[in-house]
């Protein structure tokens, strides 16, 4: 069939509807003029199925750089001065002072547990270097209640919300306190208390979660959004694409909160993707989108309070796309040295850190001093350094806890396997580390 | 503002060590292979004269060298996957890219289903793909690709179309503390789909020419690489081109009393259960590495248990629904007379891979050994 009579088929199909028949017949001679005509006068009140674009006479190729990249909105600038101050969040001294804490907290602990793992004693570790306003603005803009499905590198928004640094250590040693009970491996944190669904490490599988999570609030009418953070290497996953779909469908609660750290563990986001980020894929699901500055905390605090406005009042996901810089290695598997040079780091150490930002704020204010730093510091790393000790003492729980959760209730085949365990280890006790665990029971 | 000092920075970030190259002295992975080891006793395989030159190579370098083979000889194949381009975050393709260009050699975007899909085109287009899956506990994004799309392409064209060009590499199992994730044998869920090959090789010499054989296979192959081995097996692996059967499993300890079945690191753990048997009980053990999982040698499993009359198999994976419930079944059907004692099963637990419990999880020497005395008093 030749692309005029395709032409003349579907526009004879629509004028038998909507019959407009003068003008179609009278321009006919050119299959082209033909159906620019039929779209002028039949269809310009009537739509394909799902859409409501016009009609064009001109063949035009969207250009995906056609329209400048989407801002990235801030608050401060480098060295903490509020630009625009209708902007300013105007969180008072405390506020500001618990977030800074927070932040060098985090940052404290990262640099503890990573050393440890260095010399052995813990088995893996994940630092927030360069996060930290990221996860810090974010989570003091939810409610404490709304439910948060992270990826890993979100460590603060759990400390934020009053996970202490036992749980912490006691989750990264899997030791008896672990409320993991020793199963994952260091960092796959997770909290009733704090609503926060304990990570899992297969990529991006959190986001249709978040969705439907968030589809059961809404009918719930509970008055809580879902927060769920992944980063931009994850966004690339076929799960990205099927929970933003969903959300934008079936009009759920939820914010999908990108963490743009310009890696994937070695791989840049140049061979990651190739549109204007993780944000201009928003405008294509149908949701709303809001880039942000992710190494100002207050940037990240009021763009989070308003996705998360429109979340709950809409009923609808919001994209939030935090553009920030992954300063440490990916982690304690990786030497990022084998693909990025020093200097390129040290920029955002040196130049644009979120830490160094929010100090800046609140020196400029006189609510923080040099002393006030070396106080602190010295206060956070022996806070630190005792809960790893506690954690360190701690004996790994009963071996028994192997066989428990892999089913509500343990199966009798489950419950066959655990004695003859049992047994064999009575039997060749010498060969397994039993010192180190609590007891088995008789 | 009272001090030019950045706030935070001084006293929070300045980590020299953070940023110094290489200023742990260590590379990716590492970590993920080095504790493990100290208690994995390797035996290095010796090469065959005919094989030809050799030089001392690990794990991965032999894969290394596999691919560099392959890429030097067949213009059409390319290596890629997440992170391949930096050399993987296990090393198995450094320098690669450097020689045979980023067209060749070359990272994906973060989607195992768009790997392997990827893949399959390539290869129904006759090209030769040679994908990486960064953890084989990160395969099952592409279950579809690989069940459903990849081992019946052939069968459902009427072979009009195939992707024997594809092969997919994947790290697997155990390495002391990777946890649920880090540390899965997943070939069992892979030998449901008729039309895949699976292979897992114990050492650098059968990694090499096993890759070859997959590469080269008219059919798709899942190759799977035990990761504890990367670094820890070393051998003096043949230089150049050569290659080992599939679906061959390969006796690599003559005995008369026991039939000990294992593939990848668990071959070498039933080593040290044969020298248990010969030290404590006198027990002289046959050891069989099977190498491919699918389609499996049953017909070498059968001729060695008819031999001794009994047979242990083990592996890390759980236990119900593993492999070795397929072997003794079979066993059982073509041996039962000829059985001294019913076929035992060494194991993983029927749970997920638990982080500090994984020395009580896995099917060490004490349990084989253990289950091996059995079969012996039975
Ligand atoms: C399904 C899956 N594939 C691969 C991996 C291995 N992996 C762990 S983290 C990571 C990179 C993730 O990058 P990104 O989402 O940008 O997060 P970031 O580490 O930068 O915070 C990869 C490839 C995984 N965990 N899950
Ligand atoms: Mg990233």
């Amino acid at each position: 069939m030749s692309v005029a009579s395709r032409c003349l088929w579907r526009s004879i199909g629509t004028f038998a509807k909507h019959a407009r028949p003068s003008r179609l017949v009278s321009s006919n001679n050119n299959a082209r003029n033909f159906s620019v005509s039929s779209r002028v006068s039949a269809l310009d009140d009537h739509f394909f199925p799902g859409t409501k674009c016009r009609y064009t006479q001109k063949l035009e190729v969207l250009e995906p750089d056609q329209k400048d990249p989407i801002p990235v909105y801030r608050v401060m600038d480098n060295k903490g001065n509020v630009i625009d101050a209708d902007e300013d969040p105007q969180f008072d001294k405390e506020t500001c002072l618990k977030m800074y804490r927070c932040m060098t907290l985090l940052n404290t602990m990262d640099r503890i547990l990573y050393e440890s793992q260095r010399q052995g004693r813990i088995s893996f570790y994940m630092t927030n270097y360069g996060e930290e306003g990221t996860q810090i603005g974010s989570a003091a803009a939810l409610d404490p209640n709304d439910l948060i499905f992270a990826q890993y590198r979100e460590s603060g928004v759990l400390m934020w919300r009053g996970f202490t640094l036992d749980n912490f250590m006691d989750q990264c040693y899997g030791n008896v306190s672990d409320v993991g009970k020793g199963r994952q491996m260091p960092v796959h944190y997770g909290s009733t208390d704090f609503h926060f669904v304990t990570i899992s490490s297969p990529l991006a599988t959190q986001l249709p979660q978040a969705a439907g999570a968030a589809y059961a609030f809404k009918r719930a009418q509970n008055g809580q959004v879902v927060m769920c953070y992944f980063g931009d290497g994850a966004a690339s996953e076929g799960d990205f694409h099927g929970a933003l779909n969903f959300a934008a469908t079936l009009e759920c609660p939820v914010i999908f909160f990108c963490r743009n750290n310009g890696y994937a563990i070695s791989t840049p986001t140049h061979d990651q993707y190739r549109g204007d980020g993780i944000a201009s894929r928003g405008a294509g699901y149908g949701i709303a989108t809001i880039r942000v500055d992710g190494n100002d905390v207050m940037a990240v605090y009021n763009v989070t309070k308003v996705a998360r406005q429109i979340s709950l009042a809409q009923s609808r996901p919001v994209l939030v796309e935090a553009m920030t810089y992954r300063i440490g290695h990916h982690s304690t598997s990786d030497d990022s040295s084998a693909y990025r040079t020093d200097s390129e780091v040290s920029y955002w150490v040196k130049e644009d850190h979120p830490i160094g930002r929010l100090g800046f704020y609140m020196m400029n204010r006189g609510w923080w001093t040099e002393q006030d730093e070396k106080n602190w510091k010295n206060e956070s790393r022996k806070q630190v350094l005792e809960a790893f000790s506690r954690a360190e003492k701690k004996l790994k729980p009963n071996p028994e806890l192997m066989f428990t959760d892999v089913y509500d209730e343990m199966t009798p085949e489950l419950k066959k396997q655990l004695s003859s365990m049992k047994e064999h280890v009575q039997l060749y006790k010498e060969n397994y580390p039993l010192g180190n665990f609590e007891s088995m029971d008789k | 503002m009272g001090s030019a000092r950045i706030p935070g920075q001084l006293l929070f970030h300045a980590n020299k060590l953070l940023f110094g190259r290489n200023a742990w002295g260590t590379a990716a992975s590492t970590c993920l292979v080095a504790k493990k080891s100290s208690t994995l006793a390797y035996q290095p395989d010796i090469s065959p004269a005919e094989f030809g030159e050799t030089t001392r190579m690990n794990l991965f370098q032999s894969l290394t060298s596999a691919m560099d083979i392959v890429l030097q000889d067949d213009p059409t194949s390319v290596v890629f996957g997440e992170d391949v381009a930096f050399g993987g975050v296990f090393r198995c393709t450094v320098g690669l890219k450097e020689k045979y260009g980023k067209d060749r050699v070359f990272n994906t975007p973060l989607s195992e289903q768009g790997i392997v899909g990827f893949g399959i085109g390539i290869a129904v287009a006759g090209a030769t793909a040679v994908a990486e899956i960064q953890f084989a506990d990160y395969i099952f994004p592409a279950f579809d690709q690989l069940v459903n799309e990849a081992a019946k392409y052939r069968y459902r064209s009427g072979d009009l179309f195939n992707v024997g060009k594809l092969t997919i590499r994947s790290p697997c199992g155990a390495v002391g503390h990777g946890g649920l994730y880090h540390s899965q044998m997943p070939e069992s869920f892979f030998v449901h789909a008729p039309g895949l090959k699976v292979v897992i090789p114990r050492g650098p010499i059968q990694a090499k020419g096993l890759l070859l054989s997959c590469i080269r296979d008219q059919n798709p192959c899942i190759f799977l690489e035990p990761k504890i081995l990367y670094r820890s097996a070393v051998e003096e692996v043949p230089v150049g081109d050569y290659v080992l059967p599939l679906g061959k499993a390969e006796v690599i300890m003559e005995g008369s009393d026991v039939t000990l079945l294992g593939w990848g690191t668990q071959v070498h753990v039933l080593r040290q259960v044969a020298d248990l048997a010969h030290d404590k009980l006198n027990i002289s053990c046959e050891l069989i590495d099977l190498r491919t999982i699918l389609p499996w040698d049953s017909a070498t499993v059968i001729e060695s248990v008819k031999k001794t009359g009994r047979l242990l198999v083990s592996h890390e994976a759980p236990i119900t629904g593993g492999f070795g419930a397929e072997i003794a079944s079979t066993i059982q059907e073509e041996c039962f007379l000829h059985l001294e004692a019913p076929v035992q099963r060494v194991c993983g637990y029927d749970t997920p891979f638990p982080h500090v419990y994984e020395a009580f999880y896995l099917p060490d020497k004490w349990r084989c050994f253990e289950a091996l005395k059995k079969m012996i008093n039975y």
